[in-house]
């Protein structure tokens, strides 16, 4: 091959396109971080969540989350004096693309009708009863407090699926393995924010660190009435939920 | 005033059942085995010397279902291949974790055991008395131990019975951790109840003593020997007695769920009048169980003929079997048809020919069946001193 200096220049400046695109591939090193150091948690303001579907759009093409499942929805409440246990409450696709407005006459029509959105996702609960009823341990809790599930040993057995008090999970219909917020995993440990966060056009949702003693969560906190999902379960959860209906399952 | 949900809401990941089919055969079948080995042990231990004839019939019974128990389980994971981890890096903390372990203390210490123990004196006498591969098979089975002096036989007799002593809490303990798996889940309110193991076990029991009695009476029956009514009157008598406790125990969670009425109830309520009415009320609890119970109460209490008495035995044998496979399913297929929001409702779609569907089903039921008639060829359970 004859090699001259203009060709030699033109292919090392290919050569470096293409293995920025070998780097792009490969998982990113994150070497300072350090999971003793954190204790991850999601904090939710109800009020802030217009019910846009950015977070579940994100998630969705973040994560590649195949159709028809989520690793994170929008639920739609409507409630009124009489239906304080019985709100009505839709989802359709999870949210992903927005709420249509009611038909008329399909909403409810009692006094003091109020409408809100609620972002759910998995809780990453302390004492998950995911992770304990996993026969083989492929569901575990990783030391900075995130509930994951190692695909290459989940059998699939759908156990954990039916202990979840909070229909996070769902068996992926190709992998066959379980499947269910990673809370960004792949992006929290290398600095940023989960997607559905970064998504998020209201600030609804925060990542919170609560070992990171500087992490706004802590204020906010302390001056606001904050709650956690079907507390009566005793799962030990971390979405935090500010601002949230009584009647919100 | 009485509100239902404003709507039919479950969770969006709340669309497809979990399990299927297969997960109601699994604890039917292990139930099968459980309560057939009680009644073997009701000979062997407690000496109701009536039910010797069914004795090894039942000791066989409960090894047919037991080979196949593991398969429904094995067909409906996601990843069979990689079920060997279950026993390999089990963990702890997790109830079906320990599947393997409970089924393989029962099968191979228990059962195996048992009737390794019950049949060597025969298996050594056929290994003699035949020839060709048969010799080689028996062969085989008596483990290199020939000595049937009669000294031997009474340590087999000794051992035996303390395994038959083992064996009880065994079979408790394999059909109570069946119910446990479902009974543990707290954030299912139709199966997270202490009472269900306990229910587990007593239905467990019904269902293997009246299989067995069926087949007790069926086999005897092709086989144009006599039906001793001895045998099944006593047979019939446990199954009474047990049914009784059984649906006293179902009947107690029932009214505890009414009386307490917590955040679940009016849900539940509802599927229960709706698309469990017909699985529930009219196969479970009328068909399957109040209908046997008055069956069998009426031959505990009334001066019946003994082709009378056989015949209603039938009935409620088949009956039993029924409910106690549809307990099963309500259960299953029961405990998925709510939302885990208290909010709405799903449906079950039986598929067909899928892995986990109702021709694979059909199989697994028949397969304990076939397996029944080689052990049955192989050890012949029945007595000695038949009339013909």
């Amino acid at each position: 091959m004859n090699m001259n200096r203009r060709f030699f220049i033109t292919l090392t400046g290919a050569a470096a396109i293409a293995w920025e695109h070998v780097l792009a591939g490969a998982p990113e090193a994150s070497p300072n971080y350090k999971m003793a150091d954190h204790w991850w948690a999601m904090l939710i303001d109800v009020d802030k969540c217009i019910g846009c579907g950015n977070c579940v759009r994100a998630c969705s093409v973040e994560n590649n989350v195949p159709e028809g499942f989520f690793r994170t929805w929008i639920e739609r409440y409507q409630v009124d004096d009489m239906h304080i246990e019985d709100p009505l409450v839709d989802s359709p696709q999870g949210g992903m693309h927005g709420f249509p407005q009611r038909a008329p006459g399909t909403g409810l029509t009692g006094n003091s009708v109020k409408e809100f959105f609620v972002p759910k996702l998995c809780n990453h609960c302390a004492d998950s009863p995911c992770t304990q009823v996993c026969p083989v341990g492929a569901t575990f809790t990783t030391p900075d407090g995130v509930v994951l599930v190692d695909e290459k040993y989940c059998l699939g057995c759908r156990y954990c699926v039916q202990a979840c008090p909070y229909g996070c999970r769902f068996i992926h219909p190709e992998k066959n393995v379980a499947q269910k917020c990673t809370l960004c995993y792949h992006r929290i440990t290398k600095g940023l924010t989960t997607a559905c966060c970064e998504a998020c056009p209201t600030g609804s949702r925060q990542l919170a660190d609560l070992k990171n003693p500087k992490d706004p969560i802590h204020e906010f906190m302390k001056l606001h009435s904050v709650q956690v999902l079907k507390p009566q379960m005793a799962t030990g959860a971390k979405a935090f939920y500010a601002n949230l209906d009584g009647s919100v399952r | 005033m009485h509100l239902f949900p404003a709507a039919n809401f479950t969770y969006p990941n709340e669309t497809q059942l979990q399990w299927s089919l297969l997960i109601v055969l699994y604890p039917y079948i292990t139930g099968l085995v459980a309560g057939a080995f009680i009644l073997a042990s009701l000979e062997r231990v407690f000496r109701v010397e009536a039910v010797k004839p069914t004795y090894r019939l039942a000791l066989l019974t409960a090894l047919a279902f037991l080979l196949v128990a593991p398969l429904p389980l094995q067909l409906h994971l996601g990843h069979p291949e990689r079920s060997l981890e279950m026993y390999l890096t089990p963990h702890t903390s997790s109830a079906m974790a320990m599947f393997g372990f409970v089924y393989l203390w029962y099968l191979m210490v228990v059962l195996v055991l048992e009737i390794w123990l019950d049949y060597r004196r025969d298996i050594v006498l056929l290994s003699r008395s035949s020839k060709g591969l048969l010799r080689i098979i028996y062969k085989a089975m008596t483990l290199g131990s020939d000595n049937i002096s009669e000294r031997s036989l009474h340590i087999d007799e000794r051992v035996g019975y303390i395994i038959t002593l083992i064996g009880i809490p065994s079979a408790f303990l394999l059909h109570g951790y069946v119910g446990f798996i479902f009974g543990s889940i707290k954030a299912n309110p139709w199966w997270s109840s202490p009472l269900m193991p306990v229910v587990f076990i007593f239905s467990a029991m019904v269902s293997g003593i009246a299989a067995v009695m069926l087949l007790y009476m069926a086999l005897t029956k092709m086989r144009h020997r006599v039906i001793s009514i001895d045998c099944v009157d006593a047979i019939a008598k446990y199954l009474f007695y047990i049914f009784i406790i059984d649906f006293s125990l179902e009947m107690l969670d029932l009214i505890h769920r009414v009386y307490e009425a917590d955040e679940s109830f009016r849900s539940l309520d509802f599927m229960v009048h709706t698309s469990l009415w017909v699985p529930h009320v009219i196969i479970q609890i009328l068909l399957g169980t109040l209908v046997p119970i008055t069956i069998l109460g009426a031959t505990q209490v009334l001066p019946l003929a003994e082709v009378v008495r056989k015949r209603m035995y039938a009935i409620a044998g088949c009956l039993t079997l029924v409910g106690i496979f549809a307990m099963r399913w309500n259960v299953v297929i029961g405990g998925q048809l709510f939302s885990k929001s208290l909010l709405g409702y799903t449906t079950f779609t039986l598929e067909l020919g899928s892995r986990d569907g109702l021709a694979t089903a059909i199989v697994l039921t028949i397969m304990p069946l076939g397996i029944l008639y080689v052990l049955a060829k192989l050890l012949p359970p029945w007595p000695q001193n038949e009339t013909t």
